[in-house]
């Protein structure tokens, strides 16, 4: 035990898993063949015995591995969901054995268009075979093999991360007990692929992309940065860049009459689109939007949802009222596909004002919520 | 039925008869289940597996939290979903008069459960019609308490009502109680006789025609 004078940091490991060595390669969706393939992943809390608290959380497009707690004491940011994840918080770690990994394509420690090529020993680039969301979910699998877990008392992700929520309750609804999808859809609507479009061509259209093979030069800078502002705007609402900036300047009192950003908006977006260009690969951004823009349950005989093989799986699924992106009308979607199965489902939307972003923010009725439905999924064993 | 057979706990009284009636180890439907009394009581007790459907995030929210099975929707539109028979029991209690279509959602309601249990305040309690008759205005009850102007219950029903409804569509009473008793009350009694005179609530359950 911690001493509660000292005020303690909840410390965490990145990890890291190799598998699928040649010739075993991980066949993909596309029926390319991959590897080795490593995927990244931190843990937090035990495994207990029987092996019934395992919580698998799947982090959306541009997230990573690092879901709570700090990397060393002097660490000052916590990892992206401190504060539903640790002890004591709704996901807690004192009681439940978490797991968190970087999904396959990504650049934060996974495999991914940014990795070496084990054929030519560079970065794949371009090279790099296309990913979907059935791969991510097939390479977790994976790596909770590996990790001897064989039952996942539940499972929860937003966005891109409760595509992957989804997309395991379907591909291998026998490990699963209970899942939380939060603001996420069977299929990405026509207005969120074009969104992803313009994000790509922004990327694409930089000259310094050159064919994705910037390795080693300068990258695409200006077009990551356009394609992660054109991203913010759509995890946003209305109503929160209303409040958050309105017609507010920027560090002065009247226009400038040039092009130099005199809203407080525009500076907003163009210091996330700098930040963003520091932390992540553009084409790992390429990749994963698409494998998202992919993702359809509704595709191949009709929804896949409706599955009686998924009916023992408890689902906790959440919208939120201002979220435009993924409108609660396709949680509702999910909701009442699950319902033909006879699944234990739950449905609540949660009104908040912060758009598709809301699922990041602190908010004590998602995380009540939250902790209920575990708390309850725990003592139906 | 007797009233000695209810216990008297936190719940509802009429939630308190509904309860009685369900069975240990069911399938239950709670329509407008608000903060979830009921399942919670049923679960604790019967070990039912339970299923409310409420509109309000904040009553939802409360359900979730305790560990209940609740979809935040309205109920009118949710129940569409279900596949036949996916319940034991289906429970409408003290929303009937508020619903929109109810001959279309009570036939609907006995395609996906075996039994459909509904609660409902009787307006032919001897007090409202003396309203009417005597003030010449329209009744306000207890069991009812808003303006015309302000009320959300559409529908004006008797037990009478109620059942000749029934006769109408075929549909079979398989058990039936009126009780006296004021709507946060956590007590009342059975009425016996003269029910549609002196009962402030009818509570039926229902099954489809063989």
């Amino acid at each position: 035990m911690s001493d509660p004078n000292k005020p303690s940091k909840l410390l965490v490991e990145k990890k890291y898993y190799t598998f699928a060595e040649p010739p075993n390669e991980m066949v993909l969706d596309s029926g390319a063949r991959l590897g080795p393939v490593t995927l990244a992943y931190e843990t937090l809390g035990t495994l207990n015995r029987d092996q019934s608290n395992a919580v698998l959380i799947l982090h959306a497009c541009t997230g990573d591995s690092h879901v709570a707690g700090y990397y060393s004491v002097e660490d000052e940011r916590p990892g992206w969901w401190d504060t539903m994840v640790g002890p004591g918080k709704p996901v807690d770690t004192d009681r439940y054995f978490v797991i968190c990994s970087n999904i396959l394509g990504s650049c934060m420690g996974s495999t991914g268009p940014s990795s070496i090529n084990p054929k030519t020993g560079k970065p794949f680039g371009f090279d790099f075979p296309m990913v979907t969301i059935k791969d991510m979910v097939r390479a977790q699998k994976h790596l909770l093999e590996h990790l001897g877990i064989t039952k996942i008392m539940s499972m929860l992700g937003g966005s891109v991360g409760g595509m992957q929520v989804l997309r395991w309750c379907v591909d291998y609804p026998e490990m699963v007990r209970s899942a939380i999808p939060i603001a996420t859809t069977t299929r990405h609507s026509a207005q969120a692929i074009a969104f992803n479009e313009v994000a790509r061509q922004a990327i694409m259209s930089d000259p310094n992309w050159r064919g994705g093979n910037y390795y080693g030069g300068p990258g695409p800078d200006h077009g990551l940065a356009v394609a992660r502002m054109i991203g913010h705007v759509t995890y946003l609402s209305d109503e929160s860049m209303r409040s958050k900036f309105g017609r507010k300047l920027q560090n002065r009192s009247s226009f400038s009459f040039d092009f130099n950003g005199d809203f407080a908006v525009e500076s907003y977006l163009r210091h996330q689109g700098s930040k963003f260009v520091a932390r992540f690969d553009a084409n790992s951004l390429l990749y994963i939007t698409k494998a998202g823009d992919y993702f359809d349950l509704e595709r191949e005989d009709g929804n896949m949802l409706v599955n009686d093989q998924l009916a023992h799986i408890r689902f906790l699924v959440l919208s939120f009222t201002s979220d435009w992106l993924y409108p609660t009308y396709q949680s509702k979607a999910i909701v009442s596909a699950l319902k033909k199965n006879g699944s234990d489902v739950s449905f609540c939307e949660i009104d908040a004002r912060w758009g598709h972003d809301a699922f990041l923010m602190r908010n004590e009725q998602m995380e009540k919520l939250i902790a209920g439905f575990l708390d309850r999924i725990s003592h139906e064993c | 039925m007797s009233a000695e057979t209810i216990r008297p706990d936190n719940t509802r009284f009429d939630l308190q008869v509904i309860g009685s009636w369900i069975d240990p180890g069911s399938r239950v439907l709670d329509l407008g289940c608000g903060s979830g009394d009921l399942l919670h009581v049923l679960k604790q007790e019967k070990q039912v597996h339970g299923t409310g459907i409420e509109l309000s995030e904040d009553k939802v929210g409360r359900c979730i939290e305790r560990g209940l099975t609740v979809l935040q929707g309205d109920f009118e539109q949710e129940v569409h979903d279900y596949p036949d028979l996916s319940f034991d029991f289906v429970v409408l209690s003290q929303t009937l008069q508020q619903i929109m279509h109810p001959a279309e959602l009570i036939p609907e309601l006995l395609r996906i459960g075996k039994r459909v249990i509904v609660s409902f305040p009787n307006f032919g309690h001897w007090s409202v019609r003396m309203q009417i008759i005597l003030s010449g205005r329209a009744p306000m009850t207890d069991q009812l308490p808003y303006e015309w102007y302000n009320t959300p219950n559409i529908r004006v029903i008797t037990i009478n009502d109620f059942k000749w409804f029934l006769k109408k569509t075929g549909i079979l009473l398989t058990r039936e109680v009126a009780i006296n008793t004021h709507q946060q009350d956590r007590r009342g009694h059975v009425v016996k006789y003269l029910k549609n005179l002196r009962a402030t609530y009818g509570i039926m359950m229902l099954e489809r025609p063989t």
